[in-house]
């Protein structure tokens, strides 16, 4: 096993390993951080395929920003008491799982035991396409248009998160 | 002692791992959070699958675009984690409202919408 | 002598750790911290043990060590272990890209070798900083939530309010100098002020070029390392401790050192981005050897970096806190508007140069 093998498969491990424990936990802080450590390990892969800037950008966007959101969110509504959380679980429980199952039995077949690609080694390419200067080349020049409106985007959503957090004023 | 470090850079020449590696462990972790969509009745725990989710395809996104060396996957990504921001944010904002409304996040319990 | 890269790079990283990190805890840290504060409100200051007090940190390391390590019954047990830990590991990766100095040259059997006196030169540098700064929050709001006290948890929640809001100036600010130096490289933006600004005379570094972004993330990063003026987290009069309400030995010693460490990294970053980090302007008109100027210039990166710490200190012990709302005003309404217009007039300046808006 070679060196880029074992960082492969312990990083996977741990990002499927994560993965699962998010979904048992019943205190969600635990799963909030049971999600982190799955976005870690997420970064790790993707610097395993050679694109540096997206898994910087995927730990400052989603570990940094996006889940610190969420812990605030949990602590400030004091979620950790989940005894008040009773979920029943019955008969649908049961078809959620199967349901589940069967997706995840669909896109193995697909993506594993189907149609195998060819593709076994990073594109001679990958090295020089992870770097910031591609990225924003390729950004502002041919994703100019998208880039813009995703600014548009954020700016809609700050006003809506403002709009809809802020506390009604009593008259 | 330069010469190798600059080895180290271009050593994706050797690496093993092939493109249906990634996008069968892409596959699980999307359904992890299909799972958790469906099954977890906490709407943080929900929201949380949902980003599993958006993180699974990004994986496979930035695997296919390095392995066929394009550069849209890349870029798809980074907006789906623009769009994934607002989405926590906006998300957030209505779970606290709602919260503050009901006092729970049972998503259970929040059926005023279903008749 | 070929020493591999993994070997090199653990060398470095017990030098930077044991060699310079701890030491300057404990002296540009704990000591000169207690003696400042001393000297600031006209006391004496720790002078028992040893001479001059000099073994004072010597003494306390050890008291931490054996005081009870307490945990609350109600706390989150493994949570509440995991927030100190997550802090000090944060803390010490951001020395992984600091450039102390640019190549040390040694001579080994008539071959030069050139260390690079840094322990990884990532091209994503500050992108990674950034990264760590955000990840930050996450020892403190954790250890808060998890220590079940009222206190501590409002601790966390303003601590990740906080940093939230103020990583976003810190982001800005750095935007300025990436568009000058055009790398994300912290030893290439490093180099790229070099050389000499106005009048011949003025060092080319980022503080006199790009001033407002100076005073942004100069403030940014106050905020950031939870030091007065913006330690709200921790707010003494208010919150007893704050998120560390609940942590005694060395769990708290580990706070106390990450929370030091962070101040390091602050400091070093300062000194990096805008105070021209190992450069030591007018050395060229001196002749010296390669390896002095080398040294040279770790010796001008320290000076720097233990002014911006005297600073840091000095703030502390002289300046009152914000309220809760006054940061937030400031955040958001004053530091974000400043550095944005920082990048707007980088990019002028950039497009039109000043020697030819005149002709």
């Amino acid at each position: 096993m070679t060196f880029e093998q074992g960082v492969f498969y312990s990083l996977a491990g741990v990002t499927v390993f994560s993965a699962v424990m998010m979904l048992l936990q019943r205190n969600p802080v635990n799963s909030a951080l049971f999600l982190i450590l799955n976005f870690f390990c997420l970064g790790g892969l993707y610097l395993t395929l050679n694109a540096q800037f997206i898994a910087l950008v995927h730990i400052l966007v989603y570990a940094g920003a996006i889940m610190v959101l969420f812990l605030f969110v949990i602590m400030l509504l004091n979620l950790g008491d989940d005894k008040r959380l009773t979920e029943h679980l019955g008969m649908r429980m049961y078809l959620g799982i199967a349901f589940s199952v069967g997706l995840l039995v669909e896109l193995l077949y697909m993506f594993g035991f189907n149609t195998p690609s060819s593709y076994t080694q990073l594109s001679p390419a990958s090295a020089e396409m992870g770097t910031v200067e591609f990225i924003g080349k390729v950004l502002f020049t041919k994703f100019l248009f998208p880039f813009e409106i995703t600014s548009f985007l954020l700016l809609v959503a700050i006003i809506g998160a403002v709009l809809l957090a802020k506390k009604k004023i009593v008259q | 002692m330069r010469a190798r470090r600059e080895c180290l850079a271009c050593r994706e020449k050797k690496v093993m791992i092939p493109l249906n590696h990634y996008l069968l462990l892409s596959a699980f972790l999307f359904s992890c959070g299909v799972l958790g969509v469906v099954v977890r009745r906490n709407a943080i725990i929900v929201f949380m699958s949902i980003e599993l989710m958006l993180n699974a395809v990004n994986l496979s996104l930035v695997a296919f675009g390095q392995f066929l060396g394009d550069a849209t996957g890349q870029m798809l990504v980074f907006f789906v984690m623009v769009v994934a921001a607002a989405e926590a944010a906006v998300g957030l904002a209505i779970i606290i409202s709602l919260f503050r409304n009901k006092q729970t996040v049972n998503i259970d319990e929040l059926n005023i919408l279903k008749w | 002598m070929e020493i591999s890269p993994v070997i090199e790079a653990l060398i470095k990283i017990i030098v930077v750790i044991f060699f310079i990190l701890l030491p300057c805890v404990a002296y540009l840290g704990v000591q000169l911290e207690r003696k400042l504060s001393a000297w600031i409100q006209n006391r004496v200051g720790p002078n028992r043990v040893g001479p001059y007090g000099l073994l004072q940190p010597l003494a306390d390391i050890p008291k931490l060590f054996f005081k009870e390590d307490i945990v609350p019954a109600a706390a989150n047990k493994f949570v509440h272990s995991l927030g100190p830990l997550i802090s000090l590991t944060i803390a010490f990766s951001t020395f992984a890209v600091m450039p102390f100095g640019d190549t040390l040259p040694i001579v080994v059997n008539g071959v030069v070798h050139n260390i690079s006196l840094q322990i990884a030169n990532v091209n994503i540098g500050v992108l990674y900083v950034l990264a760590l700064s955000s990840l930050a929050v996450y020892g403190i709001t954790l250890s808060g939530w998890s220590s079940n006290n009222k206190y501590s948890l409002l601790g966390g929640i303003r601590s990740s309010a906080q940093m939230i809001s103020y990583e976003l100036s810190l982001g800005l600010s750095i935007i300025g100098i990436v568009m000058l130096s055009n790398t994300l490289q912290l030893n290439d933006i490093v180099k790229a002020q070099s050389g000499y600004y106005l009048f011949g005379f003025l060092p080319n570094w980022n503080i006199f070029v790009q001033p407002i972004g100076f005073i942004t993330f100069f403030v940014a990063m106050f905020a950031e390392t939870n030091r007065l003026p913006f330690d709200l987290p921790e707010a003494e009069p208010e919150l007893v401790a704050g998120y560390h309400t609940e942590y005694t030995g060395m769990k708290f010693g580990m706070f106390m050192l990450s929370e030091f460490l962070a101040m390091f990294a602050a400091a070093g970053m300062i000194t990096t981005l805008y105070l021209g980090g190992w450069q030591a302007p007018y050395i060229e008109y001196l002749n010296l050897s390669p390896f002095v100027v080398s040294l040279v210039q770790v010796g001008a990166f320290f000076t720097k970096f233990a002014l911006i710490v005297v600073f840091f200190m000095i703030v502390r012990w002289s300046m009152p806190r914000f309220r809760y709302d006054q940061l937030m005003n400031i955040g958001w309404k004053v530091m974000i508007p400043l550095s944005l217009l920082n990048i707007a007039l980088t990019g002028l300046f950039i497009l039109k140069p000043i020697h030819t808006w005149f002709n």
